[in-house]
Parts: structure tokens; sequence; C-alpha cells
């Protein structure tokens, strides 16, 4: 229920009957796209699950969300350094 | 002796029992199923001197000399797959059990048992595969033999192969000679050629350009010889990979080895792969591979060894040893913590879940 | 590999894990359940446990669509691969559970035609390239893998392939979910949804959680970091008093899930009235069985299936496990007479079961320096 992987789509088979390619790390891996809304593109991220295409990835909410992380880090990076500088400063 | 030993580890320390009515493919995948079988039925009839150690190979005296012998029978569907075949394997796997006792190949035995329509071109190739393997392995087939068996009882061609080897004087390997500080060493990229023969098989439906690794490590495992003692410890990671190869060095040496998610080395392909099966890498057989254990002080020399050759290029440090907690391989992940890396149950099965 | 990698990286861990322990509540000690097995899985296999503040509890869920099967219907599974000219084909995940009577791989070994594959479409395609033969497939899983199933079902119909058929075995997860929530003995701040269910289902099944029941429920994608950051926005919401449903796993999940997935789903399945899951007994509407117009292609109405519901081993306690109020160490069987080599309940069997992973990554032994716990 689980496994489902980010994969690109690099080749649609069969555009009337929804069969795509997909491939991730040089893998490629035929996929039924009959689960997503619209026509499937070359190029797009899609999840893909037992073969099967289960959704597209959102690409501006994947980089939110590293951008969200990604700030948290920087946050907390800024925090240790005040830390250290107030240790040797205290040294 | 660390304290407090939990329940589940006593249970690996028992005496080994075998409650199975049937054999099925979980006791030929190398893990635990294997282990227990050997031990529980096999040990507890042929048990000898030579064959307690359960090594890769057995290690005699004739008057002053010393050699090692092994024997290895070669199964595999399909019978060829990219980067080898049943011919290539029955001569590499059993060089390498050679070769990781610290001894150089001298002469092989095979011996096939042909199925009835198996096709002859078929036959010549696989031939054709082993005398080329053996010409690089610098070995030849002294030995052989020919049985065929009815239709449907034969699994296509399956070859048993046995080999001798001249142990090295420089070595003096075992798992009782590894000591915590120790460095792991491995000699390329793991899992290729498990990978390789899973999606050879064609049912998975992958296409991907993964090659067995099958190849003869003896020259790799030559060039560290040098470090006589320092080198303390060496095996080809093949059926479990290198997590069942390791958990039995610790177990054998009551030991820790800890790894480094973030060394091991995997080819994206081989790791695509088996992220999109949920197979883990560490459990995936190899055919070309090394396993060196090797005093820290030397570990650098040991790379730049294994470097120099071809076939090592991609040598590195996995991990190392630590004196507990005992009998266990740990990894330490990628992300920043910890887990325990068991010894195998069964092939590694793709899962979806 | 992208949309993993990224999502991997150690280097932000300490941060999240810092403002995780920033958010605890003080004087508080949170339970939260991961429902999912693969959620599980990833927070064993990366050692996210080991991250965790001081006070945070993790509670193991029913997600786990390998470990509900009860053993009646795995025997079942095992008498339709052993009959005639059948050719069985499952998923990995199940080739190991124990039946009464032995798994599909000890069926394999008694002659049945037993086949892994990792798409329902293949097993169409290998029923499509043997007319002779008759293939079965068992299908598993939750509402992530039930689209699936339905999409080779249409195709299967809408291309006259007569000889393939399916056992069906799909579950919802929300029955499970209310289940649990209303067993007296747990205790549970808030839930970790799964995130792959949620791509079809949308996040709004988790909404009665919240209101019914207060508790807060966060959709969570599978990497650490998508893990950590769900945990982290659970504990605020704790921290706040608050009881909402949020999406944490925005690149995937949408509120109203994938609707042409749902329409597949009804369009060739229904609710049976009840379906028995193992260790939390009979829960009415979880469970999906074939329409009618569909009979053709069940497994169930083609063959004879013994179709016995059979107890579940006396010591096993897998049911309490799956409810989260025992943890595996705490089983009497577990790692003595129930190991993944002689495994006696689900939990042990299935890579994902909560006994796996604690088994396999060794949670239960001791750590570098500290006691066993």
């Amino acid at each position: 229920m689980c496994l489902g992987i980010p994969a690109q789509l690099v080749e649609i088979v069969d555009r009337k009957a929804k069969v795509a390619k997909a491939e991730i790390g040089g893998v490629r891996r035929t996929v039924s796209c009959a689960l997503l809304e619209g026509e499937a593109q070359v190029g797009e991220w899609v999840l893909v699950h037992v073969g099967f295409a289960l959704d597209r990835i959102d690409e501006e909410q994947a980089a939110e969300t590293l951008q969200l992380l990604s700030d948290m880090g920087e946050a907390y990076e800024r925090e240790l350094a005040k830390i250290r500088e107030s240790a040797e400063g205290a040294a | 002796m660390s304290e407090g030993r939990s329940e589940t580890e006593v249970q690996h320390r028992r005496k080994p029992r075998l409650r199975d009515e049937r054999i099925t493919l979980v006791h030929g995948a190398g893990g635990k199923a294997t282990r227990n079988l050997v031990e529980a039925l096999f040990l507890e009839q042929l048990g000898n001197p030579l064959l307690e150690p359960l090594g890769d190979s057995a290690l005699l005296e004739v008057g002053s000399t010393r050699l090692a012998f092994t024997t290895d029978a070669h199964v595999v569907q399909p019978l060829f797959f990219p980067g080898g075949d049943i011919g290539s394997l029955a001569v590499n796997g059993t060089v390498n059990d050679i070769a990781v006792s610290g001894a150089r190949p001298l002469v092989l035995s095979a011996a096939f048992v042909l199925e009835e329509g198996l096709e002859v071109a078929d036959l010549r190739r696989v031939v054709a595969s082993m005398a080329e393997a053996a010409r690089a392995a610098g070995v030849v087939v002294a030995a052989g033999d020919t049985k065929v068996v009815e239709r449907g009882r034969g699994d296509g061609l399956t070859v048993t192969t046995a080999a001798i080897g001249l142990v090295d004087e420089r070595v003096s390997l075992g798992p009782e000679k590894v000591r915590p500080g120790d460095k792991v060493i491995v000699s390329g990229t793991l899992g290729d050629h498990g990978m390789a023969v899973m999606i050879a098989r064609g049912n998975l439906e992958l296409e991907v350009e993964i090659e067995s690794d099958s190849a003869s490590i003896y020259p790799l495992a030559e060039s560290l010889f040098a470090l006589g003692e320092d080198l303390r410890w060496l095996r080809d990671p093949t059926r479990g990979g290198l997590a069942t190869t390791l958990n039995e060095l610790t177990e054998e040496s009551g030991l820790c080895v800890v790894l480094d998610e973030k060394a091991l080395p995997v080819r994206e392909q081989v790791a695509a792969a088996c992220e999109i099966l949920g197979i883990d890498p560490l459990y995936v057989a190899n055919e070309g591979k090394l396993i060196a254990v090797v005093a820290a002080g030397r570990a650098d020399e040991a790379l730049a060894s294994l470097r120099a050759h071809p076939l090592g290029a991609g040598a590195c440090i996995v991990g190392e040893v630590e004196p507990e907690p005992e009998g266990l391989v740990l990894l330490q992940t990628a992300f920043g913590g910890s887990r325990v890396v068991d010894m195998l149950v069964g092939d590694p099965l793709p899962r979806i879940c | 590999m992208r949309y993993i990698d990224e999502f991997r990286s150690g280097e932000l861990a300490s941060a999240l894990q810092s403002e995780l322990e920033q958010a605890m509540p003080s004087g508080r000690e949170l339970a939260l359940m991961e429902v999912c097995g693969g959620h599980t899985h990833a927070i064993y296999k990366h050692g996210i446990d080991e991250l965790l503040p001081q006070g945070l509890e993790l509670v193991h869920g029913p997600g786990c669509p390998v470990c509900v099967i009860p053993v009646g219907r795995v025997d079942d599974a095992v008498a339709l691969a052993l009959e005639p000219n059948v050719i069985f084909t499952t998923f990995g995940d199940m080739m190991r559970v124990p039946g009464s009577k032995g798994s599909l791989l000890d069926a394999r070994s008694r002659g049945a035609d037993v086949r892994m594959v990792y798409s329902p479409l293949d097993a169409l395609e290998l029923a499509r390239a043997n007319p002779e033969r008759e293939v079965i497939f068992f299908a598993i899983g939750f509402e992530t893998t039930a689209p699936s199933t339905a999409v080779t079902l249409l195709q299967a119909r809408a291309q006259g392939i007569a000889n393939f058929s399916v056992f069906c075995n799909h579950v919802t997860i929300g029955p499970p979910l209310k289940a649990i929530i209303d067993a007296p003995e747990l205790r549970l701040d808030g839930l970790i949804a799964p995130g792959h269910v949620s791509a079809v289902t949308g996040s709004r099944v988790y909404d009665f959680i919240a209101a019914e029941y207060g508790r807060p429920v966060v959709v969570a994608g599978f990497e650490p970091l998508d893990i950590l950051q769900s945990m982290l926005m659970l504990v605020r919401q704790l921290a706040a008093g608050r009881a909402e449903v949020e999406n944490q796993y925005t690149r995937v999940v949408r509120e109203q899930g994938n609707p042409r997935a749902l329409e597949a789903i009804e369009q060739t399945m229904e609710l049976r009235d009840s379906f028995e899951w193992r260790g939390l007994g009979s829960i009415p509407d979880s469970g999906l069985r074939l329409r009618e117009e569909l009979a053709d292609w069940d497994a169930e109405r083609r063959y004879e299936v013994p179709g016995v519901s059979v107890p579940d081993h006396k010591a096993c306690q897998c049911g309490q496990v799956l409810r989260g109020i025992v943890k595996p160490w705490e089983c009497k069987v577990f790692g003595k007479a129930c190991t993944p080599e002689s495994p006696i309940g689900t939990c042990m069997v299935s890579s994902e079961g909560a006994c796996a992973a604690y088994y396999h990554y060794g949670r239960s032994r001791p750590k570098r320096g500290t006691v066993a716990t």
C-alpha cells in the first residue's frame, strides 16, 4: 500500500490505451496512466504504484515543502552559531 | 562478554533444530534457514574438524603444504543474464571461495547435470564462458563429469564445481584474528549480480542495464596478501549479500561491525531498482566483490592496492569493527539514526507495501 | 533520485529534531500513532525513532494490508492456488504469510503454480499470453491499490479476457481507524495518516477523527523528512490545543483525493457488509468485493473457496499489536516461538509489520552503551 515511487514519464507508448514509460534512476517500466486526470505528458513527474501512475507530483508544492524545511535548517544553524559565539565569548 | 543479552540473541545461539518437513526455496537463500539446515542436518551427520568451521573453503595440510579445498553447486534462472551466465558463475564462484581463504586457485573440477532437451548451442555457450573465465582466473578444469536427466527434472542445466588452491604463506585469516578498530573494506558496488538476475527473469518488467559483476577476485585478494597479519579476514558476499556475510563474521568473532550507510557504494540503477521493488541492496548477492577486514593503520594501503586493479577501482571503507554489542551488525543511517542489520531470512522478495 | 534524495537529507535532521524538542508541551507525554506499515518500516529503517524527543512515544497502527488478512483468507488463497490449471499470481508480500496449512510459498513446493507479479496488469498479461490456463490475481491493499485492481478488471472486461479473475481482499482505511479509536484501552493523542492511501481518498476521510474524537491528524509522506515534519505539525497542534486534519504531503495529496481512482473503485467494487480483520474481528463496511456485473471475474464466485474463519493461534497477540495496545516486544511469543523464520502471526511475517520491523531492525536489542528496553 505504501510503496509509491516518484518517476518521470519519458515516453508515451500508447496514447489511446493510456500507457507510458516511466523512469527513475535509469530504470524504466511501463505504467498505466488511466488514473491520471487529463492527458499524460512526457516530462511529467508521477507517483508510481504497482505499475500505475497514481498521481502527478506537484513540483511547486515539493519545492515549497523543501524550502520550509531548508529555512528551518538555516534558522537552526544560526542558533548554533550564536551559541558557539557566546560560548567562545564567555571562555 | 556483555551482560543482559536479550532473549532474541540467545535464540540465535541455541542448538540448531530443523523443524521443517519439506525443503522450500527459503532453505536455498543463503540466510538463516540455509544455515540452520547446514548446522542441524548436514553437520549432524557429516561433522568433522575440517568441515565444522563452515568457511568458504576447508584448509588441510598435506605434509608441509597447506591446501584450500572447496565446492559449489550452481543453479540459476535464467541461464544467461547480462554480465555472465551459469558457466562464468560456476568458475568464478569457486575460484573466489579459494581466493578468500588466502589461497591461489590451481585446478577445478566441473560436473554437469543436463536436462533432456537442453539445446546444444546453449551448452556450448556455457562451456565457452567457463573456458574464458578459467583462462582469466589462471586455472584449468582438470576433471569433469556429465549426466543427463529426463525432461522436467533438471532445470535446464546445473553445474557443480570444486577447486583446490595453494594457501599463501604470508596470510593467516580467520574471524578470531579480527580486532576492534579494524576497518571493513569492500572492493566495489553492491547488489549488481542479484539485481541483474532478478531483472533478467523478466516477470517484473523492468527495463534497465544492470550487469552481473561475476569475476575472479583472486587478483584483488592476492594484492592484499602482502599485508600479512594485518589482513584479518576475507570473504566474497554472495547469497544474502554484504549483510549476511558480515553477520557471519560478527557471530563467529563475537564482535560488532558498524557500517556507514553514506559510504556504501551502490550504482544508481541498482539503487533505483531496489527502491521500486522495496529491496535492500545490503541483502542482494554479489559475484565479483571482496570484503576485507584490515588493521586500521593499513587501511589506506589496502585501498591503494585494490584500486590499482580495474576490478577494485571502486574500493572503499564501509565500516569499522567495535567490541560491542556482541555479534551484531549495525548501520549508521544517512539520516542520522541507527539500526541493526539482521541476517536474511529468505531471498529478498519484491514488495508493494 | 529526485523527490527521494532531497527528502532524505540528513543535513536537516538535526534542525527538525531540535524543533520537535522545542515544540513538545512541557510536562506532557504524547502518544502518536503511525497508521501505515510503510511508515513503521521507514521509521525503523532510517533510525528515526532514535531522534524523537523524550516523552514522545510511537504507537503502531493497523495500516498493513498484509498483516490484517486473517488466516482463513490465506487458506482460501492457498486453496485457489492448488486448483488445477491455475496460475496464481500475487505480490511478493503475501508469499510467506502462513495460513493454517502453510503459505503460498509452501503451496508452490507442493506443486501449485504460484507466480510473483509487480502489477495486476502483469497478471492480466499472463492470462492473455496463456489462454489455456486460468489466471487468478490475489488482490490486497487499501484504497491505494484498489484502483489499480479496478482498472485491470475494466480492461479484462473490455478486452474480453475470460481466463482471468481476482481474489479480492481490498480494505478501506476509515472503519478500522474508527474501531481503534473507539477502543477504551488505547491512549492516543494524534495520528500520522498514510500518504499514499490519502492520495486516492483525499484528506477529508480523516475529518471525523478531528471533529468527533478531537485528535489531530497529519497526512504524511514516506521519506524521513516528511515523517519528522509531520510529527512536528502534530506536536504543535497538540501544544496549542488544536485538533485539525493537516496535509504535510502536499506534493502528492489533495483534499479531494484522486476522483478518477475513486470512480474506478466505484465502477467495479462495493463494500461488503463486514470483513474479518486479523486481530480486530469483524468490522462493518471495511472490505471491498467485486460488483455483481463483474461476477465472471470474481474468483470467489468462480471457485469454491473454503471460506472458513480460522481463529488466530492462541498465543498470537497480533490483534493487540495492531491496535497499538501491546508493543511487539511485549507480546509473549515475540522473538521466541514467533520469529521471522517461524512466524506465528502476520505482524512478524510481513516486511512492514510492526513485529518484523522491531525484530529485523533490532529495537528489542540493547543499543550501544544503553540498557535493553
